[in-house]
């Protein structure tokens, strides 16, 4: 088949459907008791909302309702229900979800997502969440008039790792984005397995993160980044060699400055053994490397890891201090082919609110201000930039690129997409009610990998096809057009709609 | 090897069950009790455990569910639903918000720092303290030794006068006479409340607190009671004018006395000191545009210590008013450039709400920080300002125990100070003393906006 200038066959999409019986909708339908079962709603409704009952049609996919915005077309089932039977209004548990960076409409659309492989067709917001800043309050500055000259196949999403002119190999991936580190211990394995596969077929990679490197991962090494961190946890020369890429976590943005902490509740006999500890017993990952002091000890660190392994690429994955510029530009001195920025935002198992609030910058301000850093000092085109710790959408992936990334690294969105619902509690008692970040056996059950992995790619494959949109939107041909363009973004803080000549989305 | 300061907590429980956010999970009508939701799905146990306060009818589906939504979605006939409690949304206020309140009631019941999973869920930016972040150091300094290092930072300040050099005699005697000062191992100190229920038990609470903890407490002269006077030394003593009923005696137990700014304030210092030259006098100067002028004249006059209060919701007094943090920069820059800063402690007080309050103050240039609203949260205060119209207050403390309200401060302190340690283990210090004014460590809403936001949609 042919697929255009990127020489990648993508994965295909297909339904999967959530695993709970009642998906969680931003409108709820009753049907009342006057119902005749006639069925003229079954047959009416174009998303498959309601579906055959014993005495009257089941509402099996409320969550794909659009609600009162369907009132104007003439399928709409409350007007024409001959009995006046269904009622359609807000779902009372929605407000109920959620929290300012992911708002239930953010999280519904990130499911619907995973489950079609589309962008939502009811009034949900995917493009932006409600944190009011970030972000959330930049738009693409659009041209009014729409472009069709570029085909979807003509644009290209491939992003090039490598760009440090050395003899390593060069490392593309199709799509400008990998998938971020979670640790075995913080997240299952069937969770772990489901992202490296959902990587796999996109083409990029997956993070092991610190916990170690499970056997499970073998087949796909060719897709791992091992993760060096200063708990060193699990780390050894054998699972360097089989990367192609090595990262090296100096910090974490989800709790900058303090290093990582898995609960005794979490370190079960599996964990212990990947990562070497005792079972029961909490693990510490001390805060800073102790080994540390300057960027030269830096490049000695980089170095050993390329000794160890000639065909490596080595990231720097830090967080965001007011210095992050000058930590970047040590990171390309010291031989680092990647500088991943972390900003606050991003999920992990357990960190004081105290630090994801406060400690370091959003990631917002940071990705401009190393780009700009590098470029003024003539080495940004040799080293990729890849912005995470906040990433929930291709709006927020299209926008970190236009404000200087080269890509991104997403991890939250991914556990969205196996359906977390942001309970902010992965750390109580036996771990994730849901079955995502959790090492108890029995809740982990709740995952099946295939499922799992189809969500993720789902969910990608959306995100891929919004950000060729906005690429098309923006008369680029490759994603590469887009990075550091100042000039496409507005702040809605700074700039009117009518100040402008495009258009704000 | 430096003495460490631990405080001790341990867990404290409610008198009141806590209001939740979460919660009112609702049945609709038509329950097959097929008890799915009770076998099943609860991975919390929270319907086998379910119960019913009877004094505020509150059953503990409520309290202890933690929103996984599992019952919501496999209910067979889809009849759980979840809400956001309505009485959690109406706690506080704008500034002393739900969640501020809760966070302050998990510390004080528990001692422990609030820990979430799934990073951090608030809002990009928000007025007053929510208009800063502090920074991290990525390379370790030699300072610093991760986990087991942070037992060694230091929170100690020091509260008095300084001298900024010594003179000595061409005998080599020592000339100049050293200030009195009184070091508290921690940067907090307890304020008088912008309104309380009757307060007898209340102050005690803080007095044993303050105690145990080794600060002081703020007390207007007229609530000293006989059976206080065993804490006189933790006792900062407001005084109007020259309170003619006590005698000299009383005055040499005290080690702070806090004054009005006033013109009096001079004669007042004057006649304390002759009484007690060991005792540290603070002035108390409202906030307001006119501050940064007058703290320089009260600190050239020879004012030890100044505290600078802001009302409950950090806004300073008059017209076009400033936050607290913003008016502490102007004030502890102003002392900067007019080189007498370390000659003078600030301590600044009104709208700390939580311990990021505290360290942001700090950075912002003041020395150590006064707290009110807080220690009645910790005693379950809803701050609802009931009491301020004199309604009984729907949490009873003014019967409270004073031993359990202090074990319930010192849990939120000790809360505090972890989170202290973790604000500077991140900007690699040691000490609190060296994150005074540290303005250059911290990063400010305003500035990022404008270096990288502001310029965003202009042409290359």
């Amino acid at each position: 088949m042919e697929q255009g200038i990127d020489p990648f066959q993508f994965p295909p999409v297909q339904e999967m459907p959530g695993r709970f019986r009642n998906a969680i909708s931003k409108y709820r339908i009753t049907i009342h008791k006057t119902c005749t079962n006639c069925g003229l709603c079954i047959s009416l409704c174009p998303y498959n909302v309601f579906t055959n009952g014993l005495k009257q049609p089941r509402v099996s996919r409320e969550h794909f309702c659009p609600g009162s915005s369907c009132s104007e077309n003439d399928f709409y089932c409350v007007n024409r229900c001959p009995e006046k039977a269904i009622f359609i209004r807000r779902n009372p548990s929605f407000e109920a979800l959620g929290d300012r960076r992911w708002p239930a409409e953010l999280l519904a659309s990130t499911w619907y997502m995973a489950e079609t492989g589309c962008i939502p067709h009811q009034d949900l917001n995917y493009k932006t969440g409600d944190s009011n800043g970030g972000f959330d309050k930049i738009r693409f500055i659009f041209p009014r008039e729409e472009r069709t000259e570029i085909a979807d196949e003509g644009v290209s999403t491939a992003l090039a790792l490598n760009r440090s002119g050395d003899n390593r190999p060069q490392v593309s991936i199709p799509v400008p984005f990998y998938l971020a580190g979670m640790s075995f211990g913080s997240v299952s394995i069937q969770t772990m397995l489901s992202r490296v596969k959902a990587a796999v077929a996109l083409g990029t990679f997956c993070s092991t993160g610190e916990g170690g490197y499970p056997e499970e991962l073998t087949p796909y090494d060719d897709h791992i980044i091992t993760q060096v961190a200063t708990g060193l946890f699990g780390v050894r020369e054998d699972t360097i060699k089989r990367v192609r890429i090595v990262e090296f976590k100096y910090a974490q943005g989800a709790k900058p400055g303090l290093g990582g902490h898995l609960l005794g509740d979490k370190v079960t006999p599996q964990v212990a053994q990947m990562r070497e500890a005792v079972a029961g017993s909490a693990l510490f990952s001390p805060f800073p490397f102790h080994s540390v002091y300057s960027v030269e000890d830096h490049k000695k660190h980089v170095d050993w890891i390329k000794e160890v392994n000639p065909r490596a690429l080595i990231s720097v994955k830090v967080s965001t201090p007011t210095d992050v510029d000058m930590v970047a530009v040590g990171s390309y001195y010291a031989g680092a082919h990647i500088i991943q920025l972390d900003g606050s935002y991003g999920g992990t198992g357990a960190a004081p609110d105290i630090a994801k609030k406060n400690i370091a910058m959003p990631v917002e301000y940071a990705i401009p201000k190393v780009h700009k850093f590098l470029l003024a000092e003539g080495i940004r085109d040799k080293i990729t930039i890849i912005a995470s710790g906040g990433i929930r959408s291709a709006y927020d992936m299209a926008k970190a690129i236009a404000m200087g990334a080269d890509g991104i690294s997403v991890g939250t969105a991914d556990l969205v997409a196996l359906e977390c619902i942001r309970c902010h509690h992965c750390e109580s008692g036996r771990g994730c009610a849901r079955g995502i970040a959790t090492t108890d056996e029995e809740l982990a059950k709740a995952i099946d990998i295939e499922w799992g992995t189809q969500r993720i790619i789902n969910m990608y494959m959306a995100w891929r096809s919004q950000l060729i949109k906005i690429l098309k939107r923006l008369g680029m041909r490759s994603v590469t057009e887009l990075v550091g363009r100042f000039d496409v973004l507005a702040h809605l803080d700074y700039i009117k709609e009518k100040e402008i000549k495009g258009y704000l989305d | 090897m430096p003495g460490r300061y631990h405080i001790h907590t341990k867990v404290v429980p409610n008198r009141f069950p806590a209001i939740t956010r979460s919660g009112v999970i609702a049945w609709e009508e038509g329950c097959l009790k097929c008890a799915r939701c009770v076998k099943k799905d609860c991975v919390y146990k929270v319907y086998e455990k379910r119960g019913l306060d009877t004094r505020q009818m509150l059953d503990s589906l409520d309290s202890m569910c933690k929103d996984c939504f599992r019952c919501v979605q496999n209910c067979p006939n889809r009849l759980i639903h979840k809400g956001i409690n309505p009485v959690y949304r109406a706690l506080g206020d704008s500034y002393w918000t739900p969640e501020i309140i809760s966070s302050l009631w998990f510390q004080a019941e528990t001692g422990r720092i609030p820990v979430s999973g799934g990073g951090y869920g608030g809002p990009f930016s928000g007025k007053g303290f929510d208009a800063m972040w502090t920074d991290m150091s990525e390379i370790v300094r030699p300072t610093r030794d991760g986990i087991h290092g942070r037992e060694y930072i230091s929170t100690t300040v020091d509260i008095g006068r300084k001298l900024m050099a010594l003179e000595f005699a061409p005998d080599g005697g020592l000339i100049s006479q050293i200030p009195p000062l009184i070091e508290i191992p921690l940067p907090i100190m307890f304020d008088i409340l912008p309104w309380s229920p009757p307060d007898d038990k209340i102050i005690k609470a803080f007095l044993h607190g303050a105690r145990s903890l080794g600060t002081f407490v703020c007390i207007e002269e007229s609530y000293l009671q006989h059976d206080m006077e065993e804490f006189l030394s933790h006792i900062i003593l407001l005084i109007e004018g020259i309170p003619h009923h006590r005698d000299k005696g009383f005055f040499q137990m005290l080690r702070m006395v806090e004054i009005p700014d006033s013109g009096e304030t001079k004669a007042l210092q004057e006649w304390l000191k002759e009484i007690n030259s060991e005792l540290i006098v603070m002035v108390k100067l409202p906030l307001s545009a006119e501050a940064p002028e007058r703290v320089f004249q009260l600190a050239t006059d020879g004012v030890e210590v100044i505290h600078l209060v802001a009302d409950e919701y950090g806004m300073e007094w008059g017209g076009n008013p400033f936050f607290i943090a913003d008016r502490m920069k102007d004030i502890h820059l102003f002392l900067v450039e007019k080189g007498i800063r370390d000659q003078v402690t600030l301590i600044g007080g009104g709208g700390i709400a939580m311990a990021e309050h505290m360290a942001k103050l700090i950075i912002c240039g003041a020395d150590a920080v006064t707290i009110d609203i807080p220690l009645l949260v910790a005693m379950e205060c809803r701050v609802c300002r009931r009491c301020k119209e004199g309604i009984p207050c729907p949490v009873e403390l003014e019967g409270i125990d004073p031993l359990w309200g202090a074990m319930r401060i010192t849990n939120l302190i000790g809360g505090w100070h972890n989170q202290l340690l973790e604000i500077l283990g991140a900007v690699g210090m040691r000490e609190v003393r060296r994150l005074r004014g540290e303005m250059g460590r911290s990063m400010f809403f305003e500035e990022l906006e404008q270096e990288f936001f502001a310029t965003m949609g202009n042409s290359r």
